[in-house]
């Protein structure tokens, strides 16, 4: 087990130092970072000055060690917009992001586990098929448009809820957060709800299908010849089988529900590292991009460790090794 | 049964096989037994020919900013224009017909959908028929190469590419395939290594045949199924990603809108109640990837060895 870890490490350091390189390449090789940081109209004197501040001038494996020492004392540079250090800049907006991505994942489990549970244990009801597709429906529904009909019925028709931002924020542990106020409350369903929507059909249908799975087995006939109370056995039998799926699904659509919230912040103007990296793009803020990037990778592969650490944990039989 | 005769063709000679026409009718009588499918499938071809003769359907020319109207700008749907044409469907800011406009927004979303799809399962599936038939280094090399890419969602993978590519539809194709490649390699490698061990295939290696041969002629028509059903259904996310990629102003151009794009442009209308810009794209975009992910599910059930006996 510990070899596996260790392996497993290494892994993911080799993955981080590959994309480290990937972008880098990306970056400054393909993009020609002199046309994005120099005005067009300078002289040949001020183009010089700029090309040696960033050492561009230097040879490409120079750069690439400059870029890496950057990166481990989290420096990617100033924004060219905000003229403030771009990983400071992201790190601020963290909160927002994270703040919307459990909400939304929290929702998506609330409803999608209870809903895939009964179309699992009832699936000849028509309402257990009215559920699956709905769900299809969820699956279908692009999520940004979803999120602009949610705006036209919920706001603008119905003017419960509003368009936009967090709201009033309150702070906890040092850092703002949105559901601690009834205001920041409501700013932050629609936006939830529009993120969770896909996720919601995913849990939704993986649970289903576990159910499934599950209710044939032999300890499932046992329990029931031995008397066992039918909740008991939904609620030990069937519940923990289901659970290492669904485990691991959560934990992988996390990461992509940050990834994601782009999408979401875009549309209700969400202040969150989503909505910053759309804007530098836009306005070809390359250290700020450089700095998103490289933070999603170290996010996602640690996400990926992690997983496969809980993973060899709930299920024994599961060896890492066993994967290669 | 569809496996067997497959494999035995490659092996016999074509005479000896008893002719199967039957097969193929089987298949698509097997396909429209299911009414959804069906009713995808229709769906699905006039979504096509609309998409086709966009030119010749659509009241207007919505790229071409000499037929717009700014004076028409913000029409309800069903109102007239000065000229007496009739806006079914209303009208964007600059006055464009928004039937017109989804009706070319179609052609660039399933033009994109489609083109990217298609690449990407021809890199992948060479990808993954390579690294099964190989072996070894090159198995490797492709594999954690796969395991990387898949490590990341799509969208992440699309935004990294067109942050270094830039703007534009061309470039979000390109962003589009390399996010997708991966998805075909990975079912390509694990259905060809079951491929590589059966008889045929090692007739084949009797026989002397130049790898290519036995890659392309023997082992790739035995790992088609399951491509065909990922790349239906991928044209159907490449449909969607693509426009929320444009809704995110990444992809096409303000002149010559997709439906994200046209999404896009009724957003800011969207809070005083001119829904009509955002909502009719929507829906067209909708019915498009529903009736692919209804097609491509009943193609999985179809082709998928383990139902068809």
């Amino acid at each position: 087990m510990v070899t596996s870890i260790i392996r497993r490490l290494f892994q993911a350091i080799f993955v981080i130092v590959a994309m480290t390189i990937i972008v880098f390449i990306g970056v400054n090789v393909i993009g020609n970072p002199v046309d994005i940081l120099i005005n067009p109209d300078a002289n040949q004197a001020e183009r010089a000055r700029v090309i040696a501040h960033y050492g561009l001038d230097q040879p490409i494996w120079k750069q690439y060690l400059m870029f890496l020492q950057g990166l481990l004392h989290g420096d990617f540079g100033d924004s060219f917009v905000y003229g403030r250090p771009a990983l400071g800049l992201i790190l601020e907006r963290l909160p927002a992001t994270l703040e919307l991505a459990i909400t939304a994942l929290g929702i998506a489990l609330v409803v999608g586990l209870p809903l895939g549970l009964y179309a699992g244990l009832y699936p000849k009801r028509l309402s257990s098929k009215l559920i699956m597709s709905g769900s299809i429906l969820g699956f279908s529904l692009p999520t940004f448009w979803v999120g602009l009909m949610l705006i036209m019925v919920f706001s603008v028709e119905l003017g419960w809820l509003p368009t936009n931002g967090r709201g009033p924020t309150m702070e906890f542990l040092g850092v703002q957060w949105s559901f601690l106020t009834g205001e920041g409350l409501r700013h932050l369903l629609l936006p939830a709800f529009n993120l969770a929507l896909f996720k919601t059909s995913l849990i939704l249908r993986l649970t289903r299908a576990g159910v499934q799975e599950v209710l044939p087995q032999d300890y499932i006939k046992f329990a029931r010849a031995k008397g066992v109370r039918e909740s008991r056995i939904i609620g030990v039998h069937v519940f923990k089988n289901l659970m290492i799926p669904v485990v691991t699904i959560i934990g992988l659509e996390f990461g992509s529900l940050i990834a994601f919230s782009v999408v979401t912040e875009s549309i209700f103007a969400w202040p969150g590292m989503g909505k910053l990296i759309i804007d530098s793009i836009n306005l070809l803020d390359r250290p700020v991009i450089v700095a998103y990037l490289m933070m999603m990778v170290m996010l996602f592969v640690a996400l990926n460790f992690i997983i496969d650490i809980c993973y060899t944990i709930l299920d024994p039989r599961v060896r890492l090794d066993a994967k290669a | 049964m569809s496996e067997a005769n497959v494999q035995d063709q490659s092996v016999q000679p074509a005479s000896v096989e008893p002719p199967e026409p039957s097969r193929l009718s089987q298949g698509i009588a097997e396909f429209f037994k299911s009414p959804a499918a069906a009713i995808g499938f229709i769906m699905l071809v006039v979504i096509c020919c609309l998409a086709l003769f966009a030119p010749w359907i659509a009241p207007q020319n919505p790229y071409d900013l000499m037929q717009l109207d700014i004076m028409d700008g913000r029409l309800a749907p069903g109102s007239e224009s000065m000229t007496g044409m009739v806006y079914y469907l209303g009208t964007d800011s600059q006055g464009r017909d928004i039937l017109s406009g989804m009706l070319y927004g179609l052609r660039t979303s399933l033009m994109v959908g489609v083109l990217s799809a298609f690449a990407a399962a021809i890199i992948g599936t060479t990808a993954g028929l390579f690294a099964a038939y190989m072996g070894r280094r090159t198995e490797t090399v492709i594999m954690r190469l796969v395991d990387l890419q898949l490590s990341f969602p799509t969208i992440l993978m699309a935004l990294m590419m067109l942050a270094i590519l830039g703007k534009g539809v061309i470039n979000v194709v390109i962003a589009l395939i390399i996010a997708e490649w991966a998805t075909y390699a990975r079912t390509v490698r694990s259905t060809a290594l079951v491929e590589r061990e059966k008889e045929y295939v090692e007739a084949a290696r009797m026989l002397r045949l130049p790898g290519w041969r036995i890659l392309f002629k023997h082992l790739l028509p035995n790992c088609l199924a399951p491509v065909i059903v990922i790349a239906t259904m991928q044209v159907a996310r490449a449909i969607g990603l693509e426009a929320t990629l444009s809704f995110l102003g990444l992809g096409a151009s303000v002149t010559e809108p997709s439906l994200g794009m046209l999404i896009s442009t009724g957003y800011q209308y969207l809070l005083t109640g001119l829904y009509w810009i955002s909502f009719f794209p929507g829906i067209a975009l909708l019915v498009t990837i529903v009736s692919i992910n209804l097609v491509g599910d009943r193609l999985r059930d179809v082709l998928n060895p383990r139902n068809a006996s």
